[in-house]
């Protein structure tokens, strides 16, 4: 087994598995420590732009990148979308968030780092991934030149072949970015790296982005550990406690 | 109709003497740690003052509570979901920790390991968060104490909105009072409304709002949409913390601990039953000077059997209908009105009233001929502004506040009168629109207050939602891992072990 089909054809299985099995138990076993670890409390400055800028940024990419690399070929050549076409598009509306988000880290990353309340209350792994983020968002946006020597979007098949060999189980996946840019490669062995770090680190609180909220009726909660009366029969013992929108 | 009860508090600011016991009890109890040194549960603030943290009760600058829309319904002053929700990045509503105040401690080692130095050693303080050197203190739990600082910068205080601010920054005119505030377990909560994760939550059993450790994120919202910001985020742990109105010692009909060592017994407990049903109507009565009648409208008599007959159906335990018959705070809200809320203008229907405070007759109004009003000093002379209370406890209508003070000055007359001439004054208790029967039980309740009569609380009626065979051989309170105690002590070869020695220091 050469190197290429270890990072690329067995890393991204190691990645993932421990990426959704992490998730699960750390969501089972340590809920507590679920949470977003904003630290505005502590130190507005830097905070209001930078992590408005992060965050869109980020999400723009994370759907681009979930968009593009995930969508079966078949569906774009259906909707007429050339190869060329959208890689143009994925370099524009990329280098965007791209920008935005790397504008909104370097603030993160230096208020994190030289602010000594921020820096006093960062656990290793809150330095440590705001880094490789900055990292990552770098080698991403030194793919754009690359990407811009070769229009056409052959380039780009490739790494959408690659990721949907992998969520398809296809062996030879790993074939398909063998003879790709040392940066694209550096940039996906980064990326599956997050994953495999994502549930010992903060960013598990994207997992529970709170877009529910928007369809709660009413505004208030109660939980009540009352017995709950049926209609008729008798009476269900509530062993959770439920909630009740008001 | 749909009847829920609650334990409400209320708390007599005329017997209040600003010792902060409740504030360093409730803070031994629930905030000596990590993350939370800044957080006060309880705190007492003097008024006139800003407060803790900086200016809380300017909803302009921190957009807490609720608003009344042009369409009569209410929505968070932080606006409609989709705009509560547009705030999760950075959130501009939301104070930073130099507006509550920079933890700190001080080297007192220093103290004792100073070499012999010409100058006294010095206990230099060092932040909390940062462990460094504070060269200056800005601002601490307790500021404004006793008038402390200018009066410039009190003068800023929210409820001398409608007075004349300037004369009572004279030396001759000056007036304070202590507020001791805690989380006001609303019937109509923002925090609840604008947490996202819906970690926060009302409880239908007794009415305590508390947050879900486990399902807090740690957004913040309900930071900024508690107007009278009694929510604390905790730096360390990243979850929001709350006054938990000592659930455990109230389930066990005890009182929170703030009640229970309040050396002034200005405290009360007691049952309220409301009609759930009502609640959204009175939130959003027109008018800010309605909220606090729209409250009264809320609470049910316990004595009517039609209401008796209602809370049995909707589930209330007999031990909770008796304990609301006997209700100091129901006595005190309902028939002596002598309490109100907490800026019900906020409309979060907050259920911690206050008794207002009494004070001096002003210098002025004493050498000369003293404004009285049928034998009694006219309490428009006293010290205290009435518009001043009126703004902090009626949403500025004077009315109420005056009858609740007169009532009280009355309950003085009355009781000397019966005490030293041995004479019952009906006429006086009329006067004020009470009976002699009244008088002496506000007497009973407001001046001895003894412990069974400030805090009637009915156990919680475990019996109702749990079986008791499943608890049998379980584990007690646990920190949620199974029976563990929470300890994660992880070694390769067994958790760490240490010796129980004590260390003996050889001469």
């Amino acid at each position: 087994m050469d190197l290429n089909q270890i990072l690329f054809g067995v890393y991204p299985y190691i990645a993932l598995t421990v990426l959704a099995l992490g998730s699960v138990i750390r969501f089972d076993r340590e809920q507590y420590t679920w949470r977003s670890g904003s630290s505005q409390l502590l130190r507005r400055k830097q905070l209001m732009a930078g992590s408005v800028l992060f965050h869109l940024g980020v999400l723009v990419i994370f759907a681009g990148h979930f968009v593009g690399l995930l969508t079966p070929l078949a569906v774009f050549d259906a909707i007429g979308v050339t190869h060329g076409a959208k890689q143009i598009l994925a370099m524009a509306a990329g280098g965007v968030a791209g920008l935005m988000c790397l504008a909104g880290c370097v603030l993160l990353l230096h208020r994190r780092l030289f602010d000594a309340r921020i820096r006093k209350t960062s656990s290793f792994s809150d330095i440590a991934i705001l880094i490789l983020l900055t990292m990552q968002l770098l080698l991403g946006l030194a793919t754009i030149p690359l990407s811009a020597a070769h229009l056409d979007g052959h380039e780009m098949v490739k790494f959408m072949s690659w990721a949907q060999g992998i969520f398809t189980l296809q062996p030879g996946a790993a074939g398909h970015v063998a003879d790709a840019h040392p940066i694209f490669k550096a940039h996906l062995v980064l990326g599956m790296t997050i994953l495999l770090l994502f549930p010992f680190t903060r960013l598990v609180h994207m997992l529970s982005a709170p877009v529910w909220y928007l369809g709660r009726r009413g505004w208030q909660v109660v939980r009540t550990r009352r017995a709950l009366r049926a209609p008729s029969g008798p009476a269900v013992h509530a062993r959770a406690t439920t909630q009740i929108a008001k | 109709m749909k009847i829920r009860a609650q334990v409400g508090m209320v708390l007599n600011l005329d017997k209040c003497i600003g010792c902060h016991t409740c504030s360093v009890t409730c803070k031994n109890v629930w905030t000596t740690r990590e993350g939370v040194e800044y957080a006060w549960f309880n705190n007492v603030e003097t008024k006139p003052g800003t407060g803790y943290p900086r200016d809380w009760e300017s909803q302009k600058r921190w957009n807490g509570g609720w608003r009344r829309k042009a369409n009569g319904q209410i929505e968070p002053r932080m606006g409609a979901k989709w705009r509560i929700l547009s705030k999760i990045f950075a959130n501009p509503d939301l104070p930073e920790i130099d507006d509550y105040y920079e933890p700190f401690d001080f080297d007192y080692a220093t103290l004792q390991t100073s070499p012999e130095v010409k100058a006294f050693p010095t206990a230099r303080p060092r932040s909390k968060i940062t462990g460094e050197r504070m060269e200056k203190i800005e601002r601490g739990p307790n500021w404004e104490e006793i008038l402390g600082g200018e009066f410039s910068k009190r003068s800023a205080d929210y409820n001398f909105e409608g007075v004349e601010a300037a004369i009572y920054g004279e030396y001759e005119n000056t007036f304070m009072m202590y507020l001791p505030r805690l989380c006001e377990h609303c019937l109509n909560p923002t925090c609840v409304a604008a947490c996202p994760s819906g970690a926060i939550y009302k409880r239908e059993e007794d009415g305590i709002v508390l947050i879900d450790q486990d399902k807090c994120r740690g957004w913040r919202m309900c930071v900024s949409a508690c107007p009278y910001k009694k929510i604390y985020y905790n730096w360390s742990s990243g979850k929001s913390e709350k006054c938990t109105f000592c659930f455990p010692r109230v389930e066990a009909g005890q009182p929170t601990v703030c009640s229970e060592t309040c050396v002034g017994r200005i405290r009360y407990l007691g049952v309220l039953l409301y009609d759930a049903d009502a609640i959204g109507a009175a939130a959003a009565a027109p008018a800010e000077k309605d909220l606090y009648q729209a409250q009264l409208d809320l609470f049910l008599d316990p004595h009517d059997p039609k209401v008796i007959a209602q809370a049995r159906a909707d589930g209330i335990p007999e031990p909770w209908l008796e304990a609301a018959r006997r209700s100091p705070v129901y006595k005190m809200a309902m028939e002596w009105k002598v309490a109100f809320p907490l800026h019900p203008e906020y409309r979060t229907l907050p259920m911690v009233w206050y008794v207002p405070p009494l004070s001096p007759i002003q210098s002025a109004a004493a050498s000369d001929a003293l404004a009285t009003n049928a034998g009694m000093p006219d309490v428009r002379s006293l010290r205290i502004p009435v518009r001043y209370l009126a703004n902090m406890l009626t949403a500025g209508d004077e009315a109420p506040v005056v009858t609740a003070l007169e009532r009280m000055i009355a309950l003085r007359s009355y009781m000397r009168a019966k005490v030293v001439e041995d004479r019952i004054d009906e006429p006086l208790a009329r006067s004020v629109g009470l009976t002699p029967a009244a008088l002496d039980d506000m007497y009973r309740y407001m001046a001895i207050a003894n412990y069974e009569d400030r805090f009637v609380i009915p156990t919680v009626r475990r019996e109702t939602s749990e079986d008791v065979q499943d608890l049998k051989g379980a584990c007690g309170f646990t920190f949620g891992n199974g029976c563990s105690g929470g300890s994660t002590e992880i070694g390769l070869f067994g958790p760490k072990k240490r010796s129980r020695a004590v260390k003996v220091m050889e001469l």
